[in-house]
């Protein structure tokens, strides 16, 4: 996957050049296209986010809060949206890629792991952060440094989430308590009757980062899988480059370091530095 | 289409169907048990002398009847289980089950009584007088004369409950507990491309458990019902 | 609740001993359930669940306008479509049911008894991702539709039986004088019989709609963002998703408990004035419906 860098900047350009003649198409709605201002026009640009994930992707009213959002903002930004240009869209895990197939959205910034699979029905630009399966344990507690101690802990888990089908296969070990939310797996891991709640790293962190849990829970911080967090287009999109740039861009500018601890904040949570920043792949 | 039944074939490979099914006929089993000594309980309230236990079941049945299941469900588990830390069996996997067979317990607890309640309503007050003539005191008179009478009127509802309650067992994946709907969304959502399979798979099994329940207090109440 | 049934005969009115007996049962009933609640909030306290900062923001604006009544609203607006649409439903295949030929029954039949037989849940599910997949409905709206589509081909289902019991359970002279004058017996069942029966349903159909309404919920597991989905969002972020949990639930009691007294309200005002029996809630059918 991984091209040297030399290579990866011709791809890009050359990529930037295509997506600037594309602008000139114009056709579907809300096609902004270009890298730079004005692209927008007064129209808007549809992106889907999750609304219930504190720290990542949540709504309050007509606030949007958390990483993902500060992404997507910044990124919007870069393509010639301004904020009030943005319509927020929610998008569930489960309808992502039909959501991009069927034009709902422009693109998705939804904790969106980027997979071979789902490389086959949508396109993905980024990775604009590299998450990881970790766990969250009480502050307290000591006797959880990474999967191999669950052990005949007691774990929490979303219902049919992937982490959760991940720590069946590989630990069996543990006592799997599936709950309809995240926040449930806290107010149990908060009462002692579980000892760990898993998820990516970066969920967690946000989830333990928001007011009324700050100081609670700490993120164990010792990854055992690897998502890259990409940006979902619609197949065949000529938006790729375009965000990839941004997302270099914000990486730069330090903003991105900025979204991250922002969103973390009193979370004890530190990203993995190896995978982070990313360097989003070259468009194909 | 040979190709396709092939790939639905595959689906029982990769997924424990009739495993997940078998869960939810276990729920129902438990919970049917369970509804029903309850129930049976607070409409013997409901129709006792004492002013407060009448009071106390028709709260029952208001509370009851009216909370959404998967809400009561919720509570249980992140109420009663993680909040009281209560553990309804040493081991993990069987105390989600329990809780769910308790909360479709105390849910549908308010459905039997309301049938009893309504068989109750088929018997001749004549039976009553009788029963009160002969010098019976209210409980006597209830087990032996008005229950076994009152059961009979209310087979159909029960029978109704009944089926109810194995539709609502696909509610139990709220309380952790791994049945069919639950296993229904992840076929769907890894397999997409046999998706109406899936879903008829799903809804026929459900006809195969509830038709015969249907048809079953149908003759049963034919059957059993008290000639007048 | 005055129902001159078994129950008024089944004892007498207690006299000045067995009233005594009674009041000390009661206290002591009354002691064992402040004790067990003592011990609850206990419970619940030593857990910090109990303290002023998870419960205070259930009482501010924001909570209310930005998750419980948005919420509230998206369950109203499914609730009262599915009702509306159920009852197209129901009148369409409970007509099919009680219609002459053998075929448009047989298909009506087999419908409505496929709908009454698979949960409202999987039902929601398959239109979930189904409806995404096909691409049928407006970007957002898929769990809105998936919702209403569950909730309309079981309810629709129930009422479809409500209509034929409803009338089966007319007097039979009123189909006799429908033929009588020279009616066809299409036409005896679409002007005698059927508006009789509507009216005797008006109760289990208000019943009907606590089960609508309570089945909404069900919507939170496909992302529909009704009041239990907004109640949790909220919590989530605020770090109290018992006591959201707990108002919500409030909420819901609150509005079924209105409705289902609205309902036995409609069938005394109606037992006046129709053929037909009004009692919500019993019958086989009527029964049935007000449980999932």
């Amino acid at each position: 996957m991984r091209s040297s860098k030399p290579l990866g900047v011709a791809a890009m350009a050359a990529a930037a050049a295509l997506t600037l003649t594309a602008c000139g198409g114009g056709d579907s709605g809300g096609e902004g296209g270009g890298e730079s201002t004005a692209g927008g026009s007064g129209e808007s640009v549809r992106i889907g986010i999750k609304y219930d994930q504190p720290g990542l992707g949540y709504r309050d009213g007509d606030e949007y809060t958390g990483f993902d959002v500060d992404v997507a903002e910044y990124v919007a930004g870069e393509l010639g949206y301004s904020e009030d240009q943005i319509e927020w869209v929610e998008s569930p895990s489960a309808n992502r890629e039909n959501m991009l197939a069927n034009d709902q959205v422009d693109m998705i910034f939804a904790t969106y792991s980027i997979t071979d699979a789902r490389k086959e029905t949508v396109d993905f630009a980024g990775p604009y952060f590299v998450a990881g399966q970790d766990l969250l344990v009480r502050e307290d507690d000591s006797s959880i440094q990474g999967p191999e101690d669950l052990e005949g802990k007691n774990l929490c888990s979303v219902t049919g989430s992937t982490s959760a089908q991940k720590v069946k296969d590989d630990h069996p070990g543990a006592n799997l308590v599936e709950q309809p939310g995240y926040a449930d797996c806290l107010t149990a891991l908060e009462s002692g009757q579980v000892d760990a709640v898993t998820t990516d790293d970066i969920i967690l962190a946000g989830l333990a980062s928001t007011d009324a849990n700050q100081g609670k829970f700490k993120v164990v911080g010792n990854t055992f899988s690897e998502e890259r967090y990409g940006v979902g287009l619609p197949k065949g999109s000529d938006r790729c480059q375009a965000v990839n740039d941004a997302i270099t861009k914000m990486i730069e500018e330090g903003a991105w370091e900025e979204a991250v601890t922002e969103n973390t904040e009193g979370a004890d949570y530190e990203y993995n530095r190896e995978l982070n920043p990313p360097t989003p792949e070259p468009c194909a | 289409m040979s190709e396709y039944l092939n790939d639905f074939a595959s689906l029982f490979d990769q997924y424990d169907v009739l495993g997940a099914f078998w869960v939810n006929i276990r729920l129902t089993f438990f919970a049917a048990i369970g509804s029903m000594l309850l129930g049976s309980l607070v409409a013997l309230m409901r129709i006792s002398p004492i002013a407060s236990l009448r009071l106390a079941g028709t709260g029952y049945v208001n509370l009851f009847r009216n909370t959404p299941l998967t809400i009561i469900l919720v509570f249980l588990v992140l109420g009663v289980w993680s909040q009281l830390g209560i553990n309804l069996s040493e081991d993990f996997a069987r105390n989600f089950f329990l809780y769910a067979v308790v909360g479709l317990s105390l849910y549908h607890a308010a459905f039997v009584c309301e049938a009893i309640r309504s068989g109750v309503n088929t018997v001749p007050v004549g039976q009553a007088e009788a029963a009160r003539a002969i010098g019976l005191s209210f409980l006597p008179a209830a087990r032996l004369i008005v229950f076994p009478q009152a059961l009979r009127g209310a087979i159909t509802p029960l029978g109704n409950t009944l089926i109810a309650l194995t539709k609502n067992t696909t509610v139990a994946a709220a309380a952790s507990v791994t049945e069919i709907s639950a296993l229904m969304k992840t076929m769907i959502e890894f397999r997409p491309d046999v998706i109406i399979a899936v879903f008829l798979t799903v809804a026929l099994g459900f006809v195969l458990l509830v038709v015969p329940v249907g048809l079953l207090t149908t003759w049963a109440s034919r059957k059993l019902a008290v000639k007048r | 609740m005055a129902s001159s049934t078994a129950r008024n005969v089944l004892f007498d009115v207690q006299g000045p001993r067995a009233r005594r007996t009674t009041l000390v049962l009661n206290l002591v009933g009354v002691l064992l359930v402040a004790a067990l609640a003592w011990v609850v909030l206990g419970r619940l306290a030593d857990q910090g669940q109990l303290t002023a900062e998870k419960w205070a923001p259930l009482v501010t604006a924001r909570t209310w306008e930005n998750f419980l009544l948005p919420g509230l609203w998206q369950t109203l607006r499914a609730a009262l479509l599915a009702v509306v649409l159920s009852i197209a439903f129901g009148l369409v295949f409970g007509l099919g049911r009680l219609s002459q030929p053998a075929i448009v029954r047989l298909v009506s039949t087999v419908v409505v008894e496929f709908f009454r037989a698979v949960p409202v849940l999987v039902m929601m599910i398959f239109f979930y991702l189904g409806l995404g997949r096909a691409d049928l409905v407006e970007p957002a709206n898929v769990p809105f539709w998936a919702v209403v589509l569950g909730l309309m081909f079981y309810n629709g289902s129930v009422i479809a039986e409500l209509i034929r019991s409803g009338v089966h359970q007319l007097p039979r002279g009123q189909r006799e004088a429908g033929l009588a004058i020279g009616l066809t017996p299409a036409r005896s069942l679409r002007l005698i019989e059927l508006p009789q029966a509507l009216t005797a349903m008006l109760p289990s159909l208000v019943s009907q709609f606590v089960v609508i309404l309570k089945d909404t919920a069900l919507g939170y597991i496909i992302t529909y963002p009704e009041l239990l989905a907004s109640g949790r969002r909220l919590g989530s972020g605020d770090g109290n998703i018992l006591q959201t949990l707990f108002v919500v639930a409030l909420v819901f009691v609150l509005i079924n408990y209105l409705l289902t007294l609205l309902a036995d309200r409609l069938s005394r005002f109606l037992s006046y004035r129709t053929a037909g029996r009004t009692k919500p809630a019993e019958g086989p059918v009527a029964a049935a419906a007000a449980q999932d």
